[in-house]
């Protein structure tokens, strides 16, 4: 420090350890909580030395919630979109950054809208688009007449159906269709010198190998921020699973943690609760805590 | 900032952007367009296609107090959490930069909360504070009645606050300290040299360099309330007791997906999309241009 400041050092340190404290508390609560049985978990004040039954508890929110599966279907969502985003926004970056075809601005910029409307506030008609995919494309074609022609010539009466409630491909791709990464990968690719090109130009590569052999290779750093920060964005994920999932067997994780909410009659069976509550914080934690770097970069990176 | 070197195919071109325009096409703007066709028309109940209402939809919206309490609990839930979530981020990262010992742990373990579902630390909120067990009981037991989300609008309100900040304030520490670290270490050097104390550095150099910072975060904190704030409501209240939690978003959901009013849910949605909207271009427009020292 410039100064010695000896009372404000040790204010600074009080503070700092107070907000510690306050950020770390709630996950210490949780899991010792988890740890309770029935009785001791509603006690108050509850002790905060654990209790003994913490594998029990996990063990039946892990039963009651039916965990393992919609672990499974949280990971696979997360990873899809994670990997969708990833090589999606890369693809797009590339075409807005090397080439100049007419309209690029306009694409440009029908990209760079969808950053301003979350999937939330326009959840109601993305859901009734998820539920038959190809609506949008019918609706096209009978409004310019292409049905009607269809039918004329060939006798065959177009309707396009093909839904994706309850599916994989309906989980991931309305999450993947945002432009966060796309920008995240134009700015980058703006920094790399055109030296490059040229070279890789010279020596005869054409667009698709210098895509490949050059700017993907250099672009690992960005891929890695990018793919930590939609995994977890995709992991918690809420309302647009809830919605869409209305079979329990593509239901993810976090929307099942509605089904540990204690009832009102009785005694609420918070430990039961607080550990379902450890097992879904946990994975993402764990993503967290060991790609630190790559999460604090993406989180920077994607928004600015 | 434009490419000097770039490739001559136009349809290679093209083929790159296709899979992403094919994306944002089906799953942002057909559903976009669709909310303003539902917005403008209404559902008749034996099936039989949309009849054209015109406004009527927002007419009967903007007439209904339901809606403008959902707005207000929306506003203060949006201000107060902000507010919270940004002030505590911004201590804490403030405090972080003068870089004494272990300021590295709480570089570290100050942005864990963020990477927890809203739902999740809902549940863990949920018990937290709950009136007859976990803390808050422990307060009932002092003043008897004191504590009740369940029953009082305002204790619900204050719950989803606290549970949205504790999420936030790792968001906005990291930005925040971001800025503090992009501020020339020579400045802060010159100003203690001519004898400016700790305060008088941040207010009179820190404070007014992380500026674009602070209007950056505000939007963005805004936005994510009224996005994130969902899993916590459903979580923690259901938009109750007496629809004090009756958020935007959490309203659009239970119009549209329980009570099957498409056209009324739609009507709201567009209404928070202009919202936004007119959020993200002030963000753009107005405070880039006003706010910026570099």
């Amino acid at each position: 420090m410039v100064e010695r400041t000896p009372f404000l050092n040790f204010f600074t340190h009080v503070i700092l350890f107070v907000g510690f404290v306050l950020c770390i508390a709630p996950f210490v609560v949780v899991a010792i909580a988890a740890s309770h049985n029935l009785r001791d978990v509603n006690d108050v004040p509850m002790s905060l030395l654990p209790g003994s039954d913490f594998w029990l508890n996990i063990k039946t929110a892990w039963t009651t919630a039916d965990l393992g599966p919609k672990l499974l279907n949280s990971f696979i969502m997360a990873a899809g979109v994670a990997a969708g985003k990833v090589i999606i926004s890369a693809l797009t970056a590339f075409s807005i950054v090397y080439f100049r075809y007419p309209g690029r601005t306009l694409i440009f910029w029908l990209i760079f809208v969808t950053l301003m409307l979350p999937l939330e506030v326009r959840i109601v008609p993305t859901y009734a688009v998820v539920a038959n995919v190809l609506s949008p494309y019918q609706a096209i074609l009978d409004v310019t007449g292409l049905s009607w022609l269809i039918e004329k010539v060939s006798g065959v009466q177009v309707s396009l159906s093909l839904g994706l409630l309850n599916s994989y491909s309906g989980l991931i791709m309305p999450l993947i269709a945002t432009a966060t990464g796309t920008f995240l990968y134009r700015q980058f690719f703006l920094t790399v010198p055109d030296e490059l090109t040229e070279a890789a130009r010279m020596d005869g590569a054409g667009a698709l190998r210098f895509f490949i052999d050059i700017l993907l290779p250099l672009s690992r750093n960005n891929m890695a921020a990018l793919g930590t920060i939609m995994f977890l964005w995709a992991w918690n994920q809420y309302l647009w699973p809830l919605l869409i999932t209305t079979d329990q067997s593509h239901a993810t994780a976090v929307t099942e943690l509605k089904q540990l909410i204690p009832n009102v009659g009785g005694i609420p069976e918070w430990n039961i609760a607080m550990a379902g509550t450890l097992i879904v914080m946990l994975p993402p934690l764990i993503v967290v805590v060991l790609m630190q770097r790559w999460f604090v970069r993406g989180l920077i990176a994607t928004e600015k | 900032m434009e490419k000097r070197v770039t490739f001559g195919s136009w349809t290679i071109g093209i083929l790159f952007a296709v899979p992403q325009l094919l994306l944002i096409f089906t799953f942002f703007y057909w559903p976009a367009g669709q909310a303003v066709y539902w917005s403008l028309t209404l559902q008749q109940p034996w099936g039989g296609g949309n009849i054209w209402v015109g406004l009527d939809n927002f007419r009967s919206i903007l007439a209904n107090a339901d809606y403008w309490n959902s707005i207000t609990a929306s506003l203060v839930f949006a201000g107060i959490s902000a507010g919270l979530a940004m002030f505590v981020g911004l201590v804490l990262a403030a405090l972080t930069d003068r870089q004494l010992t272990g300021s590295r742990f709480y570089r570290v373990v100050l942005i864990w909360p963020y990477g927890i579902a809203a739902p999740a630390l809902a549940m863990a909120f949920r018990f937290i504070l709950a009136p007859e067990a976990g803390f808050m009981a422990v307060v009932n037991q002092v003043w008897p009645g004191f504590w009740d989300p369940g029953l009082d609008g305002t204790d619900a309100m204050a719950s989803i606050i606290i549970a949205f900040s504790w999420k936030y304030v790792g968001y906005n520490f990291i930005f925040f300290l971001a800025a503090f670290q992009a501020i020339p270490r020579s400045l802060i050097e010159a100003a203690a040299m001519d004898g400016s104390g700790v305060v008088r550095r941040f207010w009179d150099i820190q404070f007014p360099l992380i500026t674009p910072t602070i209007f950056f975060l505000l939007v963005i904190n805004i936005t994510e309330s009224f996005q994130d704030s969902f899993g916590i409501v459903d979580i923690m209240t259901s938009g109750g007791p007496a629809n004090a939690t009756n958020l935007m978003v959490y309203k659009i959901y239970s119009d549209g997906f329980k009570g099957l009013d498409y056209s009324g849910a739609a009507a709201q949605s567009i209404i928070l999309m202009v919202l936004i909207v007119v959020l993200t271009i002030f963000q753009f427009r107005f405070i880039e241009r006003r706010v910026h020292y570099r």
